[in-house]
């Protein structure tokens, strides 16, 4: 009988593990392996142009020392926060038409057709992009036979705004609008039966409720234009040399692998840290 | 809805507003699609004529045939090894109660987080040290990681939807674990994973950083895209883009109609006794 029910527990951890296992196993080998070799490679050392297993802080001092790693560090940090407010407040006005001016039916429909570019080729509407805004481009031609300068709109912060908004605009778009769409409706009304004006109700009522929200969709903006290095290379035209771009050329530029990492490190921790501050306050209680 | 209600700005600034944003979000498309039929090699707004010759190059050109063949490779099987991992994830949240639950969570839901270009640089460096760095396997094996979310959090999520004494009593009935799940939990969240599989290819498909990083000389459709944009003008571009697009978008659109489905049927089976 004991033999029975052990080799039936048996059966039954072998049962959970078969769907519980996989995942963990795989992220620990190809997700917590690489992270972790990250973490220890920024205290190797190249020697001889070879990257050797050590512990020396050299890379950390190394880097920590470099007058432009900090200038790239708070351009980044300053231009990712201002696209992140600009797309959110571009975005506003959208979130609410859907969440307040159109049926919950069709929400969904304009919900999907939002997120959906979110999902594809980047890479392709960063090209339009810098087709539209180059010399000779669209929006140029379009300026120019309105008698403005025709110059190209390349290499500017409306170019790296606008990659920016391209890869944020989904997101921030349904954040918001899911935000937008959970704000009580009978507390709308009672205020406005109170007599609250529209603006009032904006203010008071919408804009509090939805808060968590939209400081989210700010957050997502705001890591997702941090971590990106396509616009900032094709559209902002190396003007903004940000922490991503100098990643990618520590890197291919050879041998630099311990810096890389501990500059990947600072990016992951500066994340961390603002991710961290934001949603304490997204979500901070009224009134502390 | 809501009709009684006044709203701060007249109802046309919060539509010119949602305009605005989806011509930001479609424009670069269509200006792909349109520009991919002009016979012109500098897109510009005054088209000469219209052609589908970049499409004839496109197909004759043996290293973009060679992308699309790595990037297919790469995606299927992302799609399928993400899937499975997700939904066997999502079901053991689902099922059961065990120790360390909520850390296995947000262990599964911390690769997006991370920024792409440390992943890309991570898997790099991990890749070469066990010797697999420039294989097709190593994207493989790293997109599914990227990817895996999303399939775990559609799954997770319709799961949710489904009573869990279903499964209990179909157990009490006599069924094994094994039958109960093929006949009560597999029906009920076959259209997550059909929405997850989806998901997972098109995340892949689109994928170019740690393509680049780690593929080296294999190169996907996104890299020679990328590589496109550090040249000249390249129209091919734009063929390859409109093909993308439609594929992606058609794979995202498929997805959103099987979770609206499934959703809808549910709720429907609720209301009626």
């Amino acid at each position: 009988m004991s033999v029975l029910s052990a080799k039936l527990r048996l059966r039954r951890r072998g049962w959970f593990a078969l769907w519980a296992a996989p995942l963990p196993v795989w992220f620990a080998l190809f997700f917590l392996g690489p992270m972790l070799l990250l973490i220890a490679m920024s205290f190797w050392s190249v020697q001889n142009y070879r990257l050797t297993p050590d512990f020396s802080l050299s890379a950390w001092t190394y880097v920590l020392s470099l007058d432009f790693l900090w200038s790239s560090f708070w351009r980044s940090y300053g231009l990712s926060l201002l696209s992140a407010v600009l797309v959110s407040l571009l975005a506003f006005p959208a979130s609410y038409a859907m969440a307040f001016l159109i049926s919950p039916a069709r929400r969904l429909t304009f919900l999907g057709l939002a997120l959906a570019p979110f999902f594809t080729s980047y890479l392709v509407r960063i090209y339009s992009l810098q087709v539209f805004l180059g010399e000779g481009g669209v929006l140029p031609q379009m300026f120019h036979s309105v008698g403005l300068s025709g110059a190209s709109l390349l290499n500017s912060y409306t170019a790296l705004f606008l990659g920016h908004a391209t890869l944020t605009l989904p997101v921030v778009l349904v954040l918001q609008t899911l935000a937008l769409g959970n704000v009580d409706r009978t507390e709308m009304s009672a205020a406005v039966n109170l007599g609250a004006r529209p603006l009032q109700v904006l203010r008071h009522i919408i804009l509090p409720a939805a808060r968590p929200g939209l400081t989210l969709g700010v957050l997502f903006a705001f890591l997702l234009s941090y971590a990106e290095f396509v616009s900032a290379t094709y559209l902002g035209g190396g003007v903004f040399q940000t922490l991503p771009i100098l990643l990618t050329d520590l890197i291919r530029g050879g041998q630099q692998w311990p810096r890389a990492a501990v500059v990947s490190l600072l990016m992951m921790a500066v994340l961390l840290l603002t991710s961290l501050v934001t949603v304490a306050w997204a979500y901070r209680q009224k009134g502390n | 809805m809501n009709s009684h209600l006044k709203h701060a700005l007249p109802a046309w600034v919060w539509f010119t507003g949602l305009m605005l944003v989806f011509v930001i979000l479609y424009a670069p498309i269509l200006s792909a699609l349109v520009f991919s039929f002009s016979a012109d090699r500098f897109p510009s707004l005054d088209i000469t004529r219209f052609s589908t010759k970049w499409y004839a190059q496109v197909f004759a050109d043996a290293r973009a045939l060679e992308a699309l063949k790595n990037s297919l490779t790469i995606a299927l099987s992302t799609a399928l090894v993400a899937t499975t991992l997700g939904f066997a994830a999502a079901y053991a949240d689902f099922r059961f109660r065990f120790f360390g639950q909520r850390m296995v969570l947000a262990l599964a839901l911390l690769p997006p987080t991370v920024p792409i270009v440390v992943l890309s640089l991570a898997m790099l460096a991990f890749f070469s040290r066990i010797g697999l760095s420039g294989t097709v396997g190593s994207i493989i094996l790293a997109h599914v990681v990227v990817a895996t979310p999303f399939a775990m959090a559609i799954c997770r999520l319709r799961l949710e939807q489904m009573p869990q004494e279903y499964e209990t009593a179909a157990q009490n009935l006599g069924a094994t674990p094994g039958q109960a799940l093929r006949l009560i939990v597999l029906p009920h969240a076959a259209p997550a994973i059909g929405a997850a599989a989806l998901i997972t290819f098109a995340v892949s498909l689109d994928e170019y950083a740690i393509a680049w990083f780690v593929g080296g000389l294999e190169q996907t459709v996104p890299v020679t895209v990328l590589n496109t944009l550090q040249g000249q003008v390249d129209p091919t571009i734009h063929v390859i883009g409109t093909l993308a697009f439609a594929a992606t978008l058609s794979l995202v659109f498929a997805a959103q109609l099987l979770m609206l489905r499934s959703t809808k049927s549910h709720k429907n089976k609720e209301v009626s006794p």
